[in-house]
């Protein structure tokens, strides 16, 4: 859901920037009327939260300054290190599959597909995302269960005998990334789709002519015509991948205890916060995510001149 | 897809020059000594007489109740109209939630939004006696201090209120004791002439009888979340031993540990024990309760699994007394949960929430009908006096859960830290994958160590 949000964001926050290039700027008061509503949520929710965190993560609960030492505490936590290798295994996945996947769909969804059956597909495809987090876990959850699942006898084919078997832990992650890409891959499959429809059919005529075929056309033109969206989406859907929360606590939840409690970073994050009261250690975590958070995205917008302005 | 730009490299220098400035400058300040990271240990001096909020009489109290206990609060609300109740229903800290634990420490941190009565864990006691964090009070209020009168409290049965006792204070009351026993289909037993065991080794024989005479039938099941309770505590395996508030003894390497572990390795490789749940999500329907010859589990299993998720017919289940180990003089059993009510310390009307608390752990009125067995000497007399509380089973019950509820062993102590965690996330996975319990007894070890220490117990291994 968010992933999708964001999404539009992105397309339209690079149209503005087109414009200024061109026309002088002519923005008066109503430039600032519009942007203050996004900017005092970004602070209060955004901004203000991150440097509270900072503050619990740099002193203890006497409020006395700890410099590294909370960071250093949770790091030596014996739940860090597999939350955190948990986490980058269900990133790679997570990233290589909705990178690569939906932007495969999108490309066949425009070149290859009559426009009305396109856009029959892009509804279908978008529709999971409208369910919220908790209540697609739900679906899954009766899905992946063989004794209630209308497809148990796949389940079964594949040696599943009940719904202990599926949640077995070397299983979780792939689990994690079915419902991560069920929910959130239709939205970046319209947002795609849409970035795709902004290169000029001349272009792709241009390409016919000299005889690149669909592939090639798909490879050496529409794919690095689209660069920054897919940044952009690496960006997003690596942030929201670090903060992977509701679905592996509701299938510890439902799964009677089965899945770690603290199987992501942000599960453990709220046990340190919630079961022992330690709200600093938690912020440490938290500041953990936001840095690789940080990290990634500066890479990619470095990499893919995402905030590069088109000079043309 | 790399574009040239020849600014970057002397800015990348730049960027990385002042990175490791910034890094050298915090190392500085680690080596020049900060605060520790540590939580500070709440100074609960047991002398700090309670301070209670100030109280407004009538007020209205919030209670918090799992569905199971709900028709008890409504039942206290029918017979006293005048009290002003908000009854809210949670999942009563059942399968090792910590929900109650996580909204405490929030209200603590905004002061306010406590309820004032509590159905909970044992375990939730073990925090609750204590404070949050150094400016918090413990959320459960010592019911000894002049709240719930001392000949009540000598009224529940012998180590029954342990759990809620710290410091010398009372912190709950306990609302049953689920002594575990050995339930058993007596029609099916009679009908392939079976003897009911008295003893592990007997068990162990018959099981694998069970399995070769008759296979597809079940003598128990260890994928509960709750199943190490009525195996492992039953087997005395010190796992959860407090040797002081402070050190935790775990040793699962112990023989009353891996005589349990063989036994049950022996038993689920025969397949008459199932690594399954009783309560697992589709048992009931396959292989289904009426698969189900013998299950060593807690009284409550009675009603709760044979008559209502089993649905097996009246007259059939009965229950027998703990099983002992040969050379072994002294019987025990395990218990498998028993819940507690709790008064909050900052009510403001500690009244009324008193005497709702001691209404429903003490009252005839409720108790005799209870869904469990009271750990109320008098409220249990009256529960087994109670003709619909038998009715169902085979044989008489009474004996057998009277005299079971003196034998629960105590080295099995109420930690910090729930001891279905490390059970259900590590071990449960393990026998899934078709591991034995033998081979997964120093993970398990392993991970109650862990999470002990992470609560901030000491570890003592012999």
């Amino acid at each position: 859901m968010t992933a999708l949000n964001t999404g539009h964001e992105a397309v339209s926050s690079v149209t503005p920037v087109r414009r200024r290039a061109t026309t002088r700027r002519r923005a008066g008061l109503a430039g600032y009327l519009f942007v203050s509503g996004y900017a005092i949520l970004l602070l209060a929710f955004g901004i203000f939260p991150t440097v509270y965190a900072f503050f619990l993560a740099l002193t203890n609960d006497r409020g006395q300054f700890t410099g590294l030492n909370q960071f250093i505490k949770v790091a030596q936590d014996y739940r860090f290190a597999p939350a955190f290798l948990n986490i980058s295994l269900y990133l790679v996945m997570w990233l290589l599959s909705v990178v690569v996947l939906t932007v495969v769909v999108a490309i066949v969804l425009r070149s290859r597909m009559r426009p009305r059956l396109s856009a029959i597909f892009r509804f279908l495809y978008y529709l999971p995302g409208a369910l919220a987090g908790v209540a697609s876990v739900l679906v899954w959850l009766f899905m992946l269960d063989p004794a209630v699942s209308p497809v148990s006898w796949l389940l079964q084919s594949m040696g599943f005998a009940d719904f202990a078997a599926v949640l077995s832990p070397g299983d979780l992650p792939v689990i994690l990334v079915l419902i991560a890409f069920w929910t959130g891959a239709g939205g970046w499959i319209v947002v795609m789709y849409g970035a795709l429809n902004n290169i000029p059919d001349e272009v792709l005529e241009a390409a016919r002519t000299d005889g690149a075929g669909p592939w090639k056309t798909a490879w050496h033109i529409q794919i690095p015509m689209i660069r920054k969206w897919i940044a952009y989406m690496a960006i997003l859907a690596f942030a929201g991948g670090t903060q992977l929360f509701v679905e592996p606590q509701m299938l510890q939840t439902a799964s009677l205890g089965r899945v770690s409690p603290t199987w992501s970073p942000n599960q453990l994050a709220y046990v340190y916060a919630f079961q022992h009261g330690d709200f600093n250690g938690a912020a440490a975590i938290s500041i953990f995510l936001l840095a690789l958070g940080l990290i990634c995205a500066a890479l990619l917008v470095t990499r893919s001149d995402l905030f590069k302005v088109d000079e043309s | 897809m790399k574009s040239p730009e020849s600014a970057k490299p002397g800015m990348r220098r730049l960027v990385s020059r002042s990175a490791f400035a910034l890094l050298s400058l915090s190392a500085a300040t680690v080596l020049a000594g900060c605060a520790s990271a540590t939580q500070s240990t709440p100074t609960a001096s047991p002398s700090a007489a309670f301070k209670p909020a100030a109280q407004t009489a009538g007020s209205q109290i919030t209670v918090w109740a799992d569905s199971t206990r709900l028709p008890a609060v409504q039942q206290y609300q029918k017979s006293h109209p005048d009290v002003k109740m908000n009854i809210v229903t949670y999942d009563g800290s059942a399968n090792g939630s910590t929900y109650l634990q996580t909204k405490v420490q929030l209200f603590d941190r905004t002061g306010n939004g406590w309820p004032d009565v509590v159905f909970g864990s044992p375990t939730d006691v073990t925090w609750a006696s204590q404070p949050t964090s150094p400016s918090a009070t413990a959320f459960a209020a010592p019911l000894d201090a002049n709240l719930v009168p001392q000949q009540t409290l000598d009224g529940f049965a012998k180590g029954s209120l342990a759990p809620c006792q710290f410091n010398g204070h009372t912190y709950c009351l306990r609302n049953d004791i689920a002594q575990v026993v050995l339930w058993y289909n007596k029609t099916l037993m009679d009908k392939f002439g079976y003897q009911v065991p008295t003893t592990w080794e007997q068990y162990e024989a018959l099981g694998e009888q069970v399995a070769k005479e008759h296979p597809g039938y079940l003598v128990g099941a260890v994928g509960d979340t709750n199943s190490q309770e009525s195996y492992f505590w039953s087997s005395q395996c010190p796992a959860f031993q407090l040797e002081d508030p402070a050190t935790l003894k775990v040793d699962l390497a112990d023989g009353n540990c891996t005589r349990m572990a063989t036994l049950l390795d022996k038993l689920i490789a025969a397949k008459a024990v199932t690594t399954q749940g009783f309560f697992s999500q589709g048992f009931a329907k396959d292989p289904g309760g009426s698969k189900v010859l013998m299950a060593n589990g807690p009284s409550w299993y009675g009603q709760y699994l044979f008559n209502a998720a089993f649905k097996v017919p009246a007259g059939q289940i009965a229950a027998a007394a703990p099983l002992t180990w040969e050379g072994e003089t002294t019987a025990a059993t395990g218990n498998v949960g028993g819940g507690v009510w709790m008064v909050s310390s900052h009510s403001k009307n500690l009244k009324a929430s008193t005497d709702l608390a001691t209404w429903l752990t003490t009252s005839n009125d409720f108790q005799a009908n209870a869904p469990t067995y009271p750990a109320y000497v008098p409220a249990a007399k009256a529960w087994l006096a109670n003709p619909a509380n038998s009715k169902y089973f085979a044989t008489d019950i009474s004996a057998v859960f009277e005299q079971a509820a003196d034998l629960v062993w105590t080295g099995w102590s109420n930690t910090k830290f729930s001891d279905a965690t490390a059970w259900s996330n590590v071990v449960l996975p393990a026998l899934t994958q078709g591991k034995t319990l033998t081979e997964t007894l120093p993970q398990w070890q392993t991970a109650i160590t862990d999470e002990a220490k992470s609560v901030g117990y000491t570890i003592a291994t012999k």
